[in-house]
C-alpha cells in the first residue's frame, strides 16, 4: 500500500508557476551578476609569489594607478561561466537553423588533436627546424583545400571570411597591377553576404549592384550589360544566398573572364557541393573556404574563424605571405618579398604569423574523418535535409522560388504571415519558446520578411521531423489568428525581448562603479 | 561515418517524400560538366577516430613543444601558464558550439562575458572603451589605422621603426589603399625622434611598446608632438601582461590602442587564433570597428546585453561599413577573460612583476657573456641582445643543444644590416632558473 504520508510523492498542480522566487533564481535558471559585482581586487584564483621588483629597468614608467581589475578564487570563478553558460542557446544542445551559417555539429576529436602540445604549444616564430610537423600540417590541408576545389593554389593566412575575401581583393588587385590596368568596379549582386561590399570598398573598389531575377538566380542579362573596361571583378556567392546553385555560373565565368575581369566567388556555400562540385570547374579565380562553416571548427559564440582563399593560376602569383615552400631540407616558409621564390610576387601580408593553425588542425581532422567518400555524403545530406524541409513545409509557409529544389537551405518569405498580425520576428522569437535557435531571418534583402533554415547534414531523422512539426503547428497557429503564442515571446528564455533601441541611444559599453555611472547618466 | 545521422533508409525515404527520383535530382541546377565523381579526388576516404589521432600525433611528434625544452622566444607570441580552469570552461557546448549573439534572449551568456572583457580591456589599456575583440593584434592594428584615417580625413600614417614588422606590414596591406604609409627607420633599444615626421597631412603615429627589440616607450612626447598637429596616437601593445607594470597607453595621451591578448588564455598555437584588443575614446566609438556589447533592459526590466550600434557594420551598412569584419574571436576573449578573472588584479600585478624580474635576472646574466651586450635599457618580459656573431646562426647552434634561445632579429627584418647580429629573447613565469642557467652555459660555448 501506498504512504501517502509526509513527503508529498504527486507533483501539486502547475499553478505555482508564476510565483515569484525568493532569490530570484528559477529552479535550473540562476541569474547571475557580473565579476565587477562579485569580485574584489585583493583576491586572486592563481597562486602566484608576491615579488618585488626594482625600478631600474622599467625606463621610469612604473604604473602609478590601480587597474580596477576584479578577482575571484577558482570555484568562484567556475561557477560564474558555467551559470553564464546556461543562458547560451548552441548546436550541442539543439537544432540550430541559421541559414548561411552552418551550424554543423562540431566533433570532440578536432578538439583533442588541436590540443596536442606539439600544435598548441609551438611558436610561431619557433626555429623552423622544430616546426616540420606543423608546416607539414599546413601544406597537408593546403592538398585537401586545392583538391576539393580543383584550384591550384590557396594563401592559408586569412583569418575569417571577410578577411579571406579581401585576401581575394588583393590578389585581383595586384593581378591588375602587373597588368597595368586599372580597373575600379566591383559587381556585387544585391542578394550578396554584407561583407561582399564591405570588402570591396575596404579593397579600394567602387560597388555596383546586379539585382536578382524572379526566380532567386542572379539576373545575368543585367550582369552582362554591366560588365565593362572598368569592372575588376565580380563577386558571387555559389549556391547563392537563396539557396540557389546558379545554373548560368559557368557561362557567367566566361563573359566575366572575357571583359578582362576576375571571378571572387565567396565560399560560405561550399559545404553544399564539396565534394561534388569543384568551384575550378567553374572558371572562379578566387573563394574563400569558411573552415567554421564547411570543415566543422567551432563558431565559438562569433570566432575565431579561418578563412583561406583558393586561388586561380591567373591569381596564384600574386598570393600574400608567407609562403610555404618544400626543398631537399624539408619544408620552409618565405616571410619576406626578397626570398619568394621566381615568378612569386606577394601583395603583401594579411596579418602576423601565418594564419589560424588551430583551426587548420581542427579542419583537417574533420577531413580525415570523413575522407573524400563523407565528405560527399554530407554534401548531399545537407541538400537533402534542406530540400526535405522545404518539402515538408512548404503548403504551410511560403517559398518565394517555388517548388524547388534548393541546396542546402530552404528559403521562406513572409507571405504566409500575410494580415495574421505575426512578423517574421515574432515567428523566429516564438521559435525560441519552442526549443528551437531562430532561422536566420531577413537576409537574404532580396526576399520579404526572409527566413533562411539550413539545417545542416548533422540532424537525424526524428530531430527533422519534429522540427517540422513544430514549425507546422505554428504557421498554422499564426493563420488561425493566436497571436498570444507570437507576441512578445520568447516567453520561455532567460530574457524576454531586449530593448535594442535603449541599448543605442544610451551606450552602456563597460561596467562602471555605481557613483561613476551616476555621474555619467547625469 | 559517424558524424552523419542520416541512414540509406532515411535518405531513400526522404527522397520519396521531396518526390525526387535521387540524391542527383537535388543537384539539378548544377551544369551536367562541372558534376565530378567519387573518383575524382585523389584523397583518401573516411577514417576511425583512432586512425585520424594516429596521423594528426605523428604530424604532431615532428614539432618541438615549447614546454619541452628552455625556451625564451617571443616577439609578439608568449609562452604562459594558463590554468585549467580555462580551458576545461572555453569547452563547455554552450560556449564552443554557439553562434554569435544575434539572438540575445538566448545568448546572453556570450553577450555578458563580452561586455565584461570590454570592461576589462578598458581597465587595461586605460582606455575609455573597447569593443568585443578583433582577429589578432596585427590586423587590429591595421583597423586602427583605417580608423584614424577616417576620424582625421587625412591620408598618412607613420609608423615608427620599433613596430613589430609583421605588425607594419599588414598596415601597409589595407592603409595604402585608402592613404600612405611611412616607416621610420629602425633604431634598435633607442627611440629615434619621430617628431619631424608628423606634420598637417598625418593621420595618425603608430608606436609599440614595449617594442620588437622590448623596449619600453614613453609615449607622453609622441603624443604631444601628434596632438600638436592635429594627429591621433596609435599604441600597440603585444605583451598585454606588460599592463600590469608599465604605465597604460591611456594615462600617456594614446587615442587608440590595438593589443594582442594571446598572453591571457591563450596557447601560442603557432600563431592563431589569437584575439586582438581595440580600445578608444568614447568620442571615437561610432568609427570603430567590430562588435560591441552594450547593457540595456528586457521587456521585463531586468537587465540584459545586446550587440549594438551595428549600424556601423557590414551587415547592416554594407559598402558603407566601418569595415568588413564579421567574425570577433569569441572563444579566445572568453579565454582571455576567465584567466584575467582569476588573476584578478592582485594576480596580474604579480604576474606582471614575476615576468620582469626573470627577464631582467637573466638579461643581467647573458649581458655578462664575453662579447654579448644588452640593447635594450628598459624592458618587461623581453630584451635585445647584441651578439658576436649571426644570431639566426647562433639560435640554430642552440637548438642542437635543446635550447631555443629566442627569435633572431633578422628574421623579422631581413633587411636590416644591423639586426643581423640581434636575438630577442622573452621570459615569463614558466622558464625556471635551471632553463636560464642552462641558456646562458649554452649561449657561452657557442659563442666561444
Amino acid at each position: 500500500m501506498m504512504n501517502n504520508q509526509g513527503r508529498p510523492t504527486q507533483s501539486i498542480a502547475a499553478q505555482s508557476s508564476e510565483l515569484p522566487t525568493i532569490s530570484g533564481d528559477r529552479g535550473l535558471d540562476h541569474e547571475e551578476k557580473l565579476i565587477f559585482e562579485l569580485g574584489r581586487t585583493d583576491v586572486t584564483g592563481v597562486d602566484l609569489p608576491a615579488t618585488e621588483v626594482s625600478d631600474a629597468r622599467l625606463g621610469g614608467l612604473r604604473r602609478k594607478g590601480v587597474i580596477g581589475l576584479p578577482g575571484l578564487s577558482e570555484p568562484e570563478v567556475v561557477r560564474h561561466y558555467v551559470r553564464l553558460s546556461r543562458m547560451n542557446y548552441a548546436i550541442d544542445a539543439g537544432l540550430y537553423p541559421l541559414g548561411s551559417c552552418t551550424m554543423k555539429h562540431n566533433p570532440r576529436l578536432n578538439e583533442k588533436m588541436a590540443r596536442l602540445p606539439g600544435f598548441a604549444d609551438l611558436h610561431p616564430l619557433a626555429p623552423q627546424q622544430t616546426t616540420q610537423g606543423a608546416l607539414a600540417l599546413i601544406a597537408e590541408l593546403s592538398r585537401w583545400l586545392t583538391e576539393l576545389t580543383g584550384m591550384p593554389a590557396v594563401a592559408m593566412s586569412p583569418k575569417a571570411g571577410a578577411h579571406g575575401e579581401l585576401c581575394g581583393l588583393l590578389a585581383i588587385r595586384a593581378a591588375l597591377e602587373a597588368r597595368g590596368e586599372k580597373r575600379t568596379r566591383i559587381l556585387v549582386p544585391q542578394s550578396a553576404h554584407g561583407t561582399n561590399p564591405a570588402t570591396a570598398t575596404l579593397a579600394g573598389f567602387t560597388v555596383d549592384e546586379v539585382p536578382a531575377k524572379a526566380d532567386g538566380h542572379i539576373d545575368d542579362e543585367a550582369l552582362r550589360a554591366k560588365l565593362g573596361p572598368d569592372v575588376a571583378a565580380i563577386m558571387l556567392t555559389n549556391p547563392n544566398t537563396c539557396g540557389l546553385f546558379e545554373r548560368r555560373i559557368i557561362e557567367i565565368a566566361d563573359a566575366v573572364h572575357k571583359a578582362g575581369a576576375y571571378f571572387y566567388c565567396d565560399g560560405a556555400n561550399f559545404n553544399a557541393i564539396a565534394g561534388r562540385v569543384r568551384p575550378g570547374d567553374l572558371g572562379i579565380d578566387a573563394m574563400h573556404i569558411n573552415l567554421h562553416k564547411t570543415f566543422s571548427t567551432p563558431h565559438g559564440g562569433g570566432g575565431p574563424g579561418a578563412g583561406p582563399v583558393v586561388l586561380s593560376a591567373a591569381l596564384a602569383p600574386f598570393a600574400p605571405l608567407p609562403l610555404l615552400v618544400h626543398d631537399a631540407n624539408g619544408f620552409r616558409l618565405v616571410e619576406s618579398r626578397a626570398d619568394a621564390p621566381d615568378g612569386a610576387q606577394p601583395f603583401g601580408r594579411m596579418c602576423a604569423f601565418h594564419g589560424q593553425m588551430g583551426m587548420f588542425v581542427r579542419a583537417l581532422s574533420y577531413m580525415l574523418s570523413h575522407g573524400a567518400d563523407g565528405i560527399r555524403q554530407a554534401s548531399e545530406d545537407a541538400v537533402l535535409s534542406a530540400n526535405y524541409i522545404l518539402a515538408s513545409l512548404k503548403d504551410v509557409m511560403s517559398a518565394p522560388f517555388g517548388e524547388g529544389p534548393c541546396m542546402h537551405e530552404a528559403l521562406f518569405d513572409d507571405s504566409f504571415l500575410e494580415g495574421t498580425g505575426v512578423t517574421t520576428l515574432d515567428f523566429a522569437k516564438a521559435m525560441i519558446d519552442e526549443g528551437y535557435h531562430p532561422m536566420t531571418m531577413y537576409f537574404p534583402l532580396v526576399v520579404h520578411g526572409a527566413m533562411l533554415i539550413e539545417p545542416t547534414e548533422s540532424e537525424s531523422r526524428e530531430s527533422l521531423d519534429r522540427f517540422i512539426h513544430v514549425l507546422r503547428m505554428m504557421a498554422l497557429e499564426a493563420k488561425a489568428g493566436r497571436r498570444e503564442r507570437f507576441e512578445g515571446a520568447p516567453h520561455f528564455a532567460p530574457r524576454r525581448r531586449l530593448d535594442e533601441t535603449l541599448a543605442a541611444r544610451k551606450p552602456i559599453l563597460r561596467w562602471k562603479p555605481k557613483e561613476q555611472a551616476a555621474q555619467a547618466a547625469e | 561515418m559517424r558524424y552523419l545521422p542520416l541512414d540509406q533508409h532515411d535518405r531513400t525515404s526522404m527522397l520519396a517524400r521531396i518526390g525526387a527520383r535521387d540524391i542527383d535530382a537535388l543537384f539539378r541546377d548544377v551544369p551536367k560538366a562541372a558534376i565530378v565523381s567519387r573518383g575524382t579526388f585523389d584523397l583518401p576516404d573516411h577514417q576511425g577516430e583512432l586512425e585520424v589521432e594516429r596521423a594528426l600525433s605523428r604530424l604532431a611528434a615532428k614539432n618541438v613543444a615549447a614546454g619541452a625544452l628552455p625556451f625564451f622566444c617571443g616577439a609578439g607570441a608568449y609562452r604562459h601558464h594558463v590554468p585549467a580552469a580555462v580551458d576545461h570552461l572555453i569547452q563547455r557546448s554552450e560556449f564552443l558550439t554557439s553562434y554569435t549573439p544575434y539572438q540575445p534572449e538566448i545568448a546572453q551568456g556570450t553577450l555578458q562575458y563580452l561586455f565584461e572583457f570590454q570592461t576589462q580591456v578598458a581597465l587595461l589599456t586605460g582606455m575609455e572603451v573597447a569593443n568585443a575583440s578583433m582577429y589578432d593584434g596585427s590586423t587590429a592594428a591595421a583597423e586602427a589605422v583605417l580608423m584614424a584615417q577616417r576620424i582625421t580625413r587625412r591620408a598618412k600614417a607613420v609608423l615608427c621603426g620599433g613596430l613589430h614588422p609583421h605588425y607594419a606590414e599588414t598596415i601597409e596591406t589595407v592603409a595604402t589603399l585608402s592613404g600612405r604609409v611611412e616607416r621610420t627607420p629602425v633604431t634598435p633599444g633607442r627611440a629615434a625622434d619621430l617628431t619631424s615626421l608628423i606634420d598637417d597631412e598625418t593621420a595618425c603615429v603608430v608606436v609599440q611598446s614595449p617594442d620588437v627589440f622590448g623596449l619600453i616607450r614613453n609615449l607622453r612626447p609622441i603624443a604631444d608632438a601628434a596632438h600638436a598637429k592635429g594627429a591621433l596616437l596609435i599604441v600597440v601593445v603585444t605583451e598585454i601582461v606588460s599592463l600590469g607594470l608599465i604605465e597604460p597607453p591611456g594615462a600617456m595621451g594614446a587615442d587608440i590602442v590595438a593589443a594582442e591578448g594571446q598572453s591571457l588564455g591563450n596557447g601560442l598555437n603557432f600563431g592563431g587564433p589569437y584575439v586582438g584588443l581595440l580600445a578608444t575614446r568614447e568620442k571615437f566609438l561610432r568609427q570603430m570597428p567590430g562588435r560591441l556589447v552594450g547593457e540595456t533592459v528586457d521587456a521585463e526590466g531586468k537587465r540584459g546585453f545586446v550587440l549594438t550600434l551595428s549600424t556601423r557594420e557590414q551587415h547592416i551598412r554594407r559598402e558603407k561599413a566601418t569595415s568588413n569584419i564579421c567574425t570577433n574571436s569569441g572563444l579566445c576573449c572568453l579565454a582571455f577573460t576567465i584567466h584575467l578573472s582569476l588573476l584578478g588584479e592582485e594576480g596580474f600585478t604579480r604576474l606582471a612583476r614575476i615576468n620582469h624580474a626573470r627577464a631582467s635576472m637573466l638579461a643581467e646574466r647573458l649581458a655578462d657573456l664575453p662579447g654579448v651586450g644588452l640593447v635594450t635599457p628598459s624592458f618587461f618580459n623581453e630584451f635585445t641582445i647584441r651578439l658576436p656573431k649571426p644570431a639566426a646562426e647562433t639560435v640554430d647552434r642552440l637548438v642542437a643543444k635543446n635550447i631555443i634561445g629566442g627569435v633572431p632579429a633578422s628574421r623579422l627584418m631581413p633587411n636590416e644590416p644591423e639586426a643581423r647580429n640581434l636575438l630577442i629573447i622573452a621570459v615569463t613565469e614558466t622558464n625556471t632558473d635551471e632553463d636560464c642557467k642552462a641558456f646562458a652555459a649554452a649561449l657561452t660555448e657557442v659563442l666561444s
